[in-house]
């Protein structure tokens, strides 16, 4: 049912330039709206890490590669990680909720009716836009992250690493493949939370209860999901 | 103070609705004339639809029980039975969104489950009008009308924006196009739920309780616009009511349905002089009060 599903909505892939009013919402309501809030974090998770990493670095005398451990840890591990399972808390339960709202209070059946694919009309353009918006927002916390880093890297006087040091390993250590492993995650887990609170909201049943529900199973199974994929992603591309 | 808030709403939502459906018409001719829709949006037929031997249950709940009913081709067919009874999930089967255990439905002479399952399209139009309206609640009142419409690109953008102000006309909704949802009375969403299905211009209407949240003035309106739509064109309409002055008024022959049976099929005059006794306790209480007391 589940795979049934994924398949259908990727069979729709073909009927997007007709959707793409319905796949910009999406993209700004998860792209725009996630913007602010992945920011924040990426800042704050790239901070600490150079802070836990630098000092304990810096006891030995080695904190120059702090640049290089803080940009291989957002661009292969924390800024996917970290930014799907913020984009299912925000994006996927909402796609449970309103989806499953459309099967509970029968819009769904109306849907049909009108000989309108409620996977063509409502899970299509959530997946593809999740496709596109969460390595773009894996990038932009990227960014936010390492910059983060940076910023506590030279101004903690423990450990006290320059800029132009700091960057420099950093560079030295991030090829393309890294890139890619990165981004490669991020698509993986974007698909992920859309097929999770696509699937999650059309199998709401129950009233407003069901929908609550749903939200919150949406939410759970994401987490799970993306974690398992994360090692799987991880072994393969070693 | 409010009104210029209103019309700045209603600008931003008309921008809106021109970056989201197209610029309509040209500079020099807005109302376009020659914009015709194609040929899928032609006059209706009426279907005929035959229930043979239909059985539903939900678990342990036998709702339908071995339904067999015939409605022709252009008449209008009114259900009526008590609460529960099962009239709605009929309704449901005719529009295949739920599948029977046993027994089919033809329409037109197709058997329209086995068609399902083969992947078959159909060559008529279905439309039903649900108990609970069921509106599209992200979109607007004129989106929800037009969205079979633009779905199906059956006519130029032009074109779309008249029907949906005429059938929104119809349901005595004029202007109402860029309300949302939400800001709709439950006989409002009625209405809209109504001229969304009378947009697809479709062969074969259904409706479930119409008439259920209306005031008495806009139920009689509702009756005049389903008798002024039989003699301009002809469709089958179904209609699931309460409202037994309703139903007698329309329909050309009505159904009791009781207890997931169907125990009596006839024209209204029929109705009336049945001696079967759920349907002279239903009519009795429904018209004249109630029992006992
Ligand atoms: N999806 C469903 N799952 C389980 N049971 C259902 C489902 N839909 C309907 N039922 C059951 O089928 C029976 C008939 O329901 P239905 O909605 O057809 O009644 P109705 O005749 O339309 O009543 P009303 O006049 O109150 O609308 C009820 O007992 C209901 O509980
Ligand atoms: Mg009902």
């Amino acid at each position: 049912m589940i795979a049934k599903l994924l398949g259908q909505t990727i069979f729709f892939f073909k009927e997007a330039p007709r959707n793409l009013p319905s796949i910009f919402k999406q993209l700004s309501d998860i792209g725009i709206g996630t913007l602010p809030i992945a920011a924040l974090m990426a800042f704050f998770v790239g901070m600490v890490l150079a802070l836990q990493t630098g000092t304990q670095l810096a006891l030995y005398g080695t904190q120059e590669v702090i640049g290089a451990i803080v940009g291989l840890s957002m661009v292969k591990e924390l800024g996917p990680v970290m930014t799907a399972l913020l984009v299912a808390g925000r994006v996927g339960s909402s796609m449970a909720a309103e989806i499953g709202a459309m099967k509970v209070y029968e819009e769904i059946d109306a849907l049909k009716t009108l000989e309108i694919d409620p996977v063509r009309y409502l899970a299509m353009p959530r997946m593809l836009a999740c496709l596109l918006a969460v390595p773009a927002l894996v990038i932009f916390s990227i960014i936010i992250g390492v910059l983060g880093g940076g910023l506590i890297s030279s101004v903690t006087p423990a450990i006290n690493v320059p800029l132009s040091v700091y960057f420099e390993n950093l560079v030295r250590a991030i090829g393309y493949e890294e890139i890619f492993k990165g981004l490669l995650k991020a698509v993986v887990f974007g698909g992920i939370v859309a097929h999770v609170g696509c699937y999650v909201g059309f199998k709401t049943s129950g009233g407003a209860r069901g929908i609550g529900q749903a939200t919150t199973r949406a939410v759970v199974l994401a987490f799970i999901l993306i974690m398992v994929a994360d090692y799987f992603l991880t072994r393969l591309t070693l | 103070m409010a009104t210029e808030k209103e019309n700045g709403r209603k600008k931003e939502n008309s921008v809106m609705d021109k970056v989201l459906h197209g610029f309509p018409g040209s500079f020099f001719d807005p109302e376009d004339q020659g914009a015709e829709c194609s040929a899928d949006y032609s006059e209706p037929h009426g279907v005929d639809i035959r229930i043979v031997g239909l059985n539903k249950s939900f678990g342990e709940n036998h709702v339908l029980k071995d339904i067999n009913l015939e409605i022709k081709a252009g008449e209008t067919f009114s259900i009526i039975g008590p609460s529960g009874t099962g009239k709605s999930v009929l309704l449901k089967h005719i529009v295949k969104l739920e599948a029977p255990d046993s027994g089919r439905i033809y329409i037109d002479e197709h058997d329209i489950f086995a068609e399902m399952k083969r992947g078959t399209s159909r060559d008529y139009r279905y439309s039903m009008v649900f108990q609970t309206s069921a509106l599209f609640n992200s979109l607007s009142v004129g989106e929800n009308v037009g969205l079979w419409l633009r779905e199906k690109r059956v006519c130029p953008e032009v074109r779309i924006r008249r029907i949906i102000r005429d059938k929104l006309r119809l349901v005595g909704l004029q202007g109402k196009e860029d309300l949302m949802t939400s800001e709709l009375s439950g006989g409002m969403k009625k209405r809209v739920a109504i001229a969304r299905s009378l947009a697809m211009n479709p062969d074969l209407i259904l409706y479930d309780e119409p008439t259920a949240e209306l005031d008495p003035v806009t139920s009689d309106e509702l009756a005049r616009v389903i008798m002024d739509l039989k003699k301009e064109v002809s469709l089958t309409s179904i209609i699931v009511s309460h409202d037994l002055n309703f139903a007698f008024h329309l329909s050309d022959r009505l159904a009791m349905i009781h207890d997931g049976r169907i125990i009596e099929t006839g024209t209204p005059e029929q109705i009336r002089a049945s001696d079967n006794p759920h349907i002279k306790k239903f009519l009795y209480t429904t018209t004249k009060g109630i029992s006992g007391v």
